[in-house]
């Protein structure tokens, strides 16, 4: 894993175990029975019916509940808080802020800047000021609203375009510039001076916000020195080890426990301030704490994905080729150094073939809360940007958008070092299949320039991607155990954030013993009893876990046929598993059934133990994708209704085909969201707070928002070369082109580019109207 | 800003929500009487329900009768939860945004958050733990396992009592009642068109009877 990587997912500093090496790699699958079938998820029960326990559902006895005062004010200081108030006030247990003594703890956003769990300077509106613990939530409230606060009201900055102006006021000592980063290849002056067209355009995409249903928090408990979370999490052990370093505690001293959790996107890769919060209450007052934040601080305080402006210049041959592209991006990561720009010119990079690449891009503060990673951080914001470029390129040169993208795939990385080759690439593929199978080129006669329904109009889009990850990496041990009536115990450490992690490991282990998914159980997620996995992001938790859970359950067959061998007085490279037997290839009447096996029954337990290897040198595992759409434009209203949808994903393997396709489902839903309804909206001028922070305002899509026809083509191609199960990662590709399909389709059929999210109706009209007055000129 | 502004003191933590508003007046109750006309001195003689007093009601939930003490002010969404343990109701917004806590009252969906316990004196409460026999599923539940329809879970509960309740009303939905029947539970994973195919295969279930 490279360095950006890491940082993305919060691994920098973090002392990450290097697992052994794990031996001899299996011989990747020729043929499976379970593996790549459709089977419902493991957990289903547990989901329908109630009974599975979120961190936001655990009761624990004498538990307390707190609630946590935030600034009210963009960029403010904290002069006095007087809690004594609030201290007296009915259930009250406890109330601490940046003045008790107890509360005097670190915090980062990143390690360049540190400052407090109450830290006096405010930054943004909802930073923490005080934090109240009572008997029920409505009385740590009713306390929280008694506190009084002096604070000493700044100037603030809402608008990332006017950061560096010079009557900005500074957030930090350094200035408002968090981070510069420039990219570049061959010369893309001599490239725009070869082509026949060259365009530039600017692009903005809004500040999008993660807003999982459960929202942001944990339930904290002390033994003595021992602390338990519960956290809604994507990964146990990036909790653990934060709070760890935060607290001055051992790692073995903080166990944290994230069984079920309701969605993070990103958000939930680390703890918050919250869960120190939390840890400090339950010290202070000899109790388990539950802390969960409500939705509207959900808005304020737990991440993003950056808004970003975008300048793109680009030019193309008229047969196709591109000579140039050059990406400037300026956008924020907030209030402190939150990776603002991360990977936002990836796609430029790396995407399309193209010789002269030049990109700059700069994070700038801002008075908002900081960013936290977003599904794909970077890459939707690009490709809204360069897929769009591609279609207006596609157009003057008089190509269709796909054959255009047909002539510019790379079969290598061209954005790293030395031009490493992809393992596999399904791009190719996934135009060209799901061309075919959305009716593209009679779709696109069709709707272009269709009449037939007056003032509305129809169009069809497409929009590619590739995510700069995906690939999966080391470390992660599993633990696979044998019982001697052959049902299994899975013991691995990654979290299952709704991708259905644990029923693909499931179906690995089912693959490689035999035994029905049902007779597997999952012990996960828990630091004290699970192993180590890092937090499940990336698009890799399938393509990490998996090698590993298969290597964990093909040491527990090697083990049990050597034991079986013994019994059966033959050599155990002529056995194989079967059901509940142990049986020879060779000759179907030497068999013993598990239970009988004896090395099993002395022992009790087989278990087995697989970690995850290296991933090939000098390659590079990426997915892949395409996705086309299908508009309706009411030219009178603005209204854009989506009509259908068609993902086309290179993802390596398909391990399980029904919660892949919910996969690549979920992911065109939010990019629907990004595209038509989702921005983040702040008074700039008056106060710099976030005015739309609550569900009605901020609109996630609906039931009624998504396309009443929805597709997955996969383009299978088992990644052999990448790892030993063939897969590569999906949960974030699957969001990546379609805000961009969208707008392009949304062009095809009024001829209007819009440039910014969201497309909405008043953005809509107004540029039709535009379009119309320059037309009529 | 004026200077005034600059120095200003402020106890107040966030903007003014319905669901903060339905808790501060319950805070500090003032029970009007029906001739009052609360004036700004006009002397309050009806008692003040303080924070932690209980008023007791009765609760038909899942078919059983729960008496309990309750504060005025507390959302049959918190009763359930944190007083009874149904946790299978979730909190997503607390104030009717979201749908997380729907619940079915005398068998229509209903947000749990924006219902207040005493209301629902003397009406039928089903939550997700209502539609199981036993240990076994109900046929909404088991179209939802069966289709896939979710990811995380965690809006599941909500989504299962929106079809519950529309199927109850309209055993025989379109695509497009469904997707209206759902519209007011969000789902951020994004499994809304698993759930409209589990609706629809939960309400086939439903009529032939084969659960």
């Amino acid at each position: 894993m490279n360095e950006s990587e890491r940082n993305i997912y919060y691994l920098r500093g973090i002392p990450v175990p290097e697992t052994p090496p794990p031996g001899k790699d299996p011989s990747p699958w020729k043929k499976t029975d379970i593996v790549g079938t459709s089977i419902p998820r493991v957990d289903a029960y547990e989901r329908v019916s109630g009974t599975a326990l979120y961190p936001s559902d655990i009761r624990l006895p004498r538990m307390l509940y707190a609630a946590v005062l935030r600034c009210p004010h963009p960029h403010a200081e904290v002069m006095n808080v007087d809690t004594s108030a609030a201290e007296g006030m009915p259930g009250v247990r406890a109330v601490i802020s940046g003045k008790t003594s107890d509360t005097d703890f670190a915090w980062w956003y990143s390690k360049e800047i540190k400052t407090k769990i109450f830290d006096p300077l405010c930054r943004f509106e909802g930073e923490e000021v005080a934090a109240v613990a009572a008997e029920t939530a409505y009385q740590a409230w009713d306390a929280v609203r008694a506190i009084t606060v002096e604070y000493k009201v700044l100037p603030f900055i809402a608008e990332e375009s006017k950061s560096l102006d010079s009557s900005s006021p500074l957030l930090h000592p350094n200035g408002n510039t968090a981070k510069t980063d420039k990219y570049s290849r061959g010369d893309v002056g001599a490239g725009f001076s070869e082509a026949d067209v060259v365009l530039d355009e600017t692009y903005r995409t809004e500040c999008e916000l993660h807003m999982p249903m459960e929202l942001h928090g944990c339930v904290a408990s002390w033994d003595n020195d021992r602390l338990t979370i519960w956290e809604s999490a994507q990964g146990v052990y990036s909790i653990q080890s934060r709070i760890a370093e935060i607290l001055g505690l051992p790692l073995s001293k903080v166990r944290v426990i994230g069984h079920y959790m309701g969605g993070g996107f990103g958000s939930k890769l680390q703890p918050g301030k919250y869960t120190v919060i939390a840890s400090l209450l339950a010290k202070k007052t000899g109790r388990p704490v539950r802390l969960f934040l409500t939705r509207e601080e959900t808005f304020l305080a737990v991440g993003n994905r950056p808004p970003a402006i975008m300048q793109l210049k680009a030019g193309v041959k008229k047969d196709g080729t591109l000579t140039a592209l050059e990406f400037s991006c300026i956008a924020t990561g907030g209030a402190y150094p939150a990776n603002g720009t991360s990977l936002v010119d990836w796609l430029v990079r790396d995407l399309y073939l193209c010789p002269n690449v030049k990109t700059e891009t700069k994070d700038v503060y801002i008075n908002a809360g900081p960013s936290r990673p977003f599904r794909a951080p970077g890459h939707p914001q690009a490709a809204w940007a360069l897929e769009q470029m591609m279609d207006a390129l596609a157009e003057k040169i008089g190509m269709d958008p796909i054959e255009l993208r047909l002539k510019n795939i790379p079969s290598f990385s061209q954005g790293r070092e030395g031009n490493p080759p992809y393992t596999t690439t399904g791009l190719r593929e996934c135009l060209s299949e799901g061309a075919r199978a959305f009716g593209w080129e009679q779709a696109r006669k069709r709707s272009s320039g269709s009449k037939e329904n007056g003032h509305v109009k129809r169009g069809v889009g497409v929009a590619s991607g590739l995510w700069f990850a995906g690939g999966g990496n080391p470390p992660s041990t599993a633990v696979v155990k044998l019982f001697s009536d052959g049902s299994v115990n899975l013991n691995m450490g990654a979290s299952d954030i709704g991708t259905g992690t644990k029923t693909v490991m499931t179906m690995i282990v089912s693959e490689e013993l035999g035994v029905k998914p049902e007779m597997v159980q999952i012990e996960y997620a828990d630091t004290a009893t699970t192993q180590y996995a890092t937090p499940s992001g990336g698009s890799k938790t399938v393509p990490t876990e998996g090698p590993a859970v298969r290597a964990a359950a093909l040491s527990v067959k090697q083990q049990l046929l050597s034991f079986a061998a013994a019994d059966l007085k033959t050599d155990d490279s002529s056995l194989t598993l079967r059901g509940d037997e142990v049986i020879s290839m060779k000759d179907p009447l030497v068999k013993v059934k598990i239970h009988d096996v004896t090395g099993l029954r002395k022992r009790g337990v087989i278990v087995g133990v697989g970690y995850r290897g290296p991933n090939p040198e000098r390659k590079v595992v990426n997915p892949f994708a395409a996705q086309f759409c299908e508009v309706e434009v009411n030219t009178m209203t603005g209204e854009v209704r989506i009509v259908r949808f068609l993902g086309c994903h290179d993802s390596g393997r398909v391990m399980n085909r029904l919660t892949y396709d919910n996969q690549v489902f979920g992911g065109i839903t939010m990019g629907i969201g990004l595209a038509m309804t989702e921005a983040r909206i702040l008074d700039r001028d008056q106060t710099g707070k976030m005015v739309n922070r609550n569900l009605h305002d901020y609109k996630l899509p609906t039931s009624l928002d998504v396309p009443k026809e929805m597709k997955s083509l996969p383009i299978e191609k088992p990644d052999d070369t990448a790892n030993t199960i063939g897969a590569k990662g999906l949960g974030e590709p699957v969001t990546i082109p379609t805000a961009a399909a969208v707008a392009n389709a949304v062009y095809h059929a009024v001829g209007v580019r819009m440039t910014g999210t969201p497309i909405t109706p008043l953005q809509l009209c107004q540029a039709l109207e535009k379009d119309g007055k320059e037309r009529s000129k | 800003m004026s200077s005034d502004e600059d120095n200003h003191a402020c106890s107040c933590g966030k903007g003014l929500t319905r669901r903060q508003f339905l808790t501060s007046a319950g805070a500090g109750a003032l029970i009007v009487t029906a001739s009052g006309h609360l004036g700004k001195d006009q002397e309050v003689s009806a008692a003040v329900i303080k924070s932690g007093e209980g008023t007791k009601i009765t609760l038909l939930i899942n078919g059983k009768q729960f008496q309990m003490l309750v504060e005025p002010r507390w959302s049959l969404l918190h009763v359930l939860r944190e007083e009874l343990g149904f946790t299978a109701t979730k909190e997503g917004c607390g104030r009717g945004e979201c749908g997380a806590c729907t619940v079915l009252i005398d068998g229509m969906p209903r947000y749990a958050c924006m219902t207040l316990a005493v209301e629902a004196e003397g009406v039928e409460i089903t939550t997700v733990e209502g539609l199981m026999r036993g240990e076994d599923l109900g046929p909404v539940q088991k179209a939802f396992v069966e289709h896939d329809a979710f990811q995380c879970g965690y809006c599941t509960p909500g989504q299962i009592m929106a079809v519950e309740g529309l199927l109850r009303k309209e055993p025989d939905p379109t695509v497009e009642q469904i997707r209206q029947g759902v519209s007011g539970n969000l789902c951020r994973c994004g499994a809304y068109t698993h759930i409209i195919n589990a609706a629809r295969r939960a309400a086939e279930m439903k009529k032939s009877g084969a659960v």
